[in-house]
């Protein structure tokens, strides 16, 4: 789960981490601020949005106002801005980079620091990155931050206050189970003093049940996404015409790509998942009937999920959810020849190989 | 032979008498496996048709378990897998989804430094025929052979040994890796075991988006491996920045798309299918 800056900041400030003087604030009213010149940063989920006009700077009360309802007002890459970061405009120095995410081909965590901040870390040359990988087991030590400092060549004033910082984002990316904590610029003063400019957090969605302080974030989806969420399905909407209801997230790709692969395109990912419910798959149908689509291909290989279970579903939903364009079956594994029996009662034929399924599919819509 | 479990794997399961724990544990009596133990704790003293139920694993010892089968909630996994080690368990296979990334992390870390291996999360384990399943494939879809299948995946994984089977071949031990960005083996892990094994002659790899172990295995593939392999690659159609699915199954900031994962396979001499019916076709090419 992604954190707005604001909330990614206010976590900073629980583990101490320096950041700017600010405040959240959610409504025009709210505009207000003592010591100008002020940032005012509109607070959504994705990055660039300093070029999309999000960030601007006032020096008085009434430009605070203007300019505050302008981004107040705005959308960024089709995000509405819900509210605003308002910061005491920072004397910079330097800008540094320092992050820790997952490495997943080493399966640890590793830290990413460089003294070329403030740009896109993908952007920095790889002799100018300095990188560290950590041991899950042995965890943080300060030999760490002396290390990675050294390796930066950072003057002894600001090594100090940098492995101060490199250790307390370590706490927070444990304690919070982050997928990342990165300080873009981390910011050095013109005082000598190292300060976090910007936050950025990504929280494992998987870890939420032990984080009850968070509350969840709306993610980007679409209505069609959001209506299968709401109800607890895993779809993704690909813009197709094709709805597709298979299961095991695999299996479910591996349809969408022989669908492509033969000139369709799919409308969706659905995955059933694990469950051996009627009603999941007649749910699952409830949401494809709110879609644009020429046809459902249903590709099901029975293990957990039972055949005669998708089939009684599917009987169902003909009945229940009145499904006006072709329905394409296949099924296989456990109770199979029960599954095919059910749907031949009920007017379908139901192939057992996926290839013939998928070129079925491609002659009942064209 | 097989790799990993085969006729002198004993089982302990972990939360066996939970829905998924119970309904495996017979599943595995029924394909063959020995299922010496289970555990769940305040239901000692019980059994689960037939297998005795204790308290805690240092109870269950006493059946002389070598493998554990983790089914207990995503919160209690990583104190369920230290449990089995602690108590010198050597084979841990977790089914558990959704289990935080960073207790997974710890799991696998622990695990290196102790000798362990680990299998998962969030995949279906893994089945040699008939001497040993540990996992949750289908009994029916298997037939012993020749064939090694290392796969990230669930049901597409008992899609493609399906189409091993029925297309006359057989498989020598399937192993399910998981769909997680971390888990315990992962393909470089199997092919090294496979490379030992006699029974295995080729190996079937189903890999999908995100990550880049699929080119990471490539790459000691072409050094280092000295079977021939096959492979099918899913997620060619998914749009960048979706989660499709599995947590790991995401192309991010360019990285763990479908086509560097078959470039890199192609180049190391695998022959990569557009279908997953074209895979026992490949393998049979790949061993005459």
């Amino acid at each position: 789960m992604n954190l707005y800056e604001y909330q990614a900041k206010e976590l900073f400030k629980k583990y101490g981490v320096p950041i700017p003087s600010g405040r959240h604030v959610v409504s025009k009213a709210d505009l207000q601020w003592d010591k100008f010149p002020v940032v005012i940063k509109a607070q959504v989920l994705t990055g660039g949005r300093g070029k999309a006009g999000g960030i601007k700077f006032a020096n008085d009360s009434k430009e605070l106002l203007e300019k505050g309802e302008e981004i107040l007002a705005m959308s960024i890459k089709g995000l509405k801005v819900r509210s605003l970061l308002l910061e005491e405009k920072l004397n910079i120095e330097k800008e540094y980079y320092l992050s820790i995410t997952l490495d997943r081909s080493t399966k640890r965590p590793i830290v990413i620091a460089s003294t070329s901040g403030g740009v896109e870390i993908e952007d920095v040359p790889d002799s100018k990155i300095v990188k560290y990988w950590i041991d899950p087991t042995l965890s943080y030590s300060q030999f760490i931050g002396r290390e990675v400092s050294f390796k930066l060549g950072l003057s002894p004033e600001e090594s100090k206050q940098f492995q101060d910082i490199l250790s307390k984002i370590y706490a927070l990316y444990e304690g919070y189970d982050c997928e990342l904590v990165e300080i873009n610029p981390l910011v050095v003063l013109k005082d000598g003093k190292i300060i976090a400019g910007d936050a950025k957090v990504i929280v494992d969605s998987d870890s939420l049940f032990r984080h009850k302080d968070l509350s969840e974030n709306p993610a980007e989806r679409t209505e069609l996404e959001e209506l299968a969420y709401k109800r607890g399905y895993a779809l993704v909407e690909l813009g197709g015409d094709i709805g597709v209801i298979a299961n095991g997230a695999g299996l479910t790709m591996a349809t969408l790509d022989g669908l492509t692969l033969k000139g369709l395109k799919p409308k969706n990912f659905l995955d059933l998942g694990g469950s051996d419910d009627i009603e999941k798959v007649v749910g699952a149908f409830q949401i494809l009937k709110e879609a644009k689509i020429r046809g459902i291909l249903i590709n099901i290989f029975g293990g957990v999920t039972h055949c005669d279970t998708v089939a009684n579903g599917i009987a169902e939903a003909k009945k229940r959810v009145g499904i006006d364009v072709p329905i394409v079956v296949r099924l296989s594994g456990v109770n199979e020849d029960l599954g095919r029996k059910i749907l031949k009662e009920n007017g379908i034929e139901a192939y057992s190989d996926m290839m013939d399924a998928i070129k079925e599919t491609v002659k009942v819509v064209n | 032979m097989s790799i990993l479990v085969d006729e002198d794997t004993r089982i302990l399961v972990q939360g066996i008498t939970g829905h998924q724990g119970s309904f495996n544990a017979i599943q595995m009596q029924k394909f063959g496996s020995r299922v010496v133990a289970g555990t769940s704790p305040g239901k000692g003293g019980t059994e689960v048709n037939g297998i005795k139920v204790y308290n805690t694993v240092l109870d269950a010892m006493k059946e002389e378990p070598n493998a554990t089968f983790i089914s207990v909630a995503a919160p209690y996994v990583l104190d369920a897998a230290k449990e089995a080690m602690y108590n010198g368990i050597d084979l841990i296979y977790i089914l558990t989804e959704k289990v935080p990334y960073q207790d997974t992390m710890r799991i696998v870390s622990l695990a290196n430094k102790l000798g362990k291996k680990v299998i998962g999360p969030n995949g279906p384990g893994v089945t040699s025929p008939f001497t040993c399943k540990l996992g949750i494939m289908p009994n029916q879809i298997f037939k012993k052979g020749n064939i090694g299948v290392i796969s990230r995946s669930g049901t597409l994984t008992y899609e493609i040994v399906n189409q091993i089977t029925t297309n006359g071949l057989g498989e020598s031990t399937v192993v399910g890796l998981g769909g997680d960005p971390v888990t315990g083996m992962n393909y470089i892990d199997a092919l090294e075991e496979f490379k030992k094994d006699e029974q295995t002659e080729a190996v079937a790899m189903v890999g999908e988006i995100g990550g880049t172990a699929e080119e990471e295995a490539a790459e000691y593939i072409k050094s280092k491996f000295n079977k021939p392999v096959a492979s099918y690659i899913t997620g060619r159609s998914a749009p960048p920045g979706k989660r499709m699915g599995h947590a790991g199954a995401i192309i991010s900031r360019g990285k763990g798309t479908a086509e560097s994962k078959v470039k890199a396979l192609e180049d190391a001499g695998v022959r990569v299918a557009s279908y997953p019916y074209e895979i026992p076709i490949l393998l049979k090419e790949l061993l005459q």
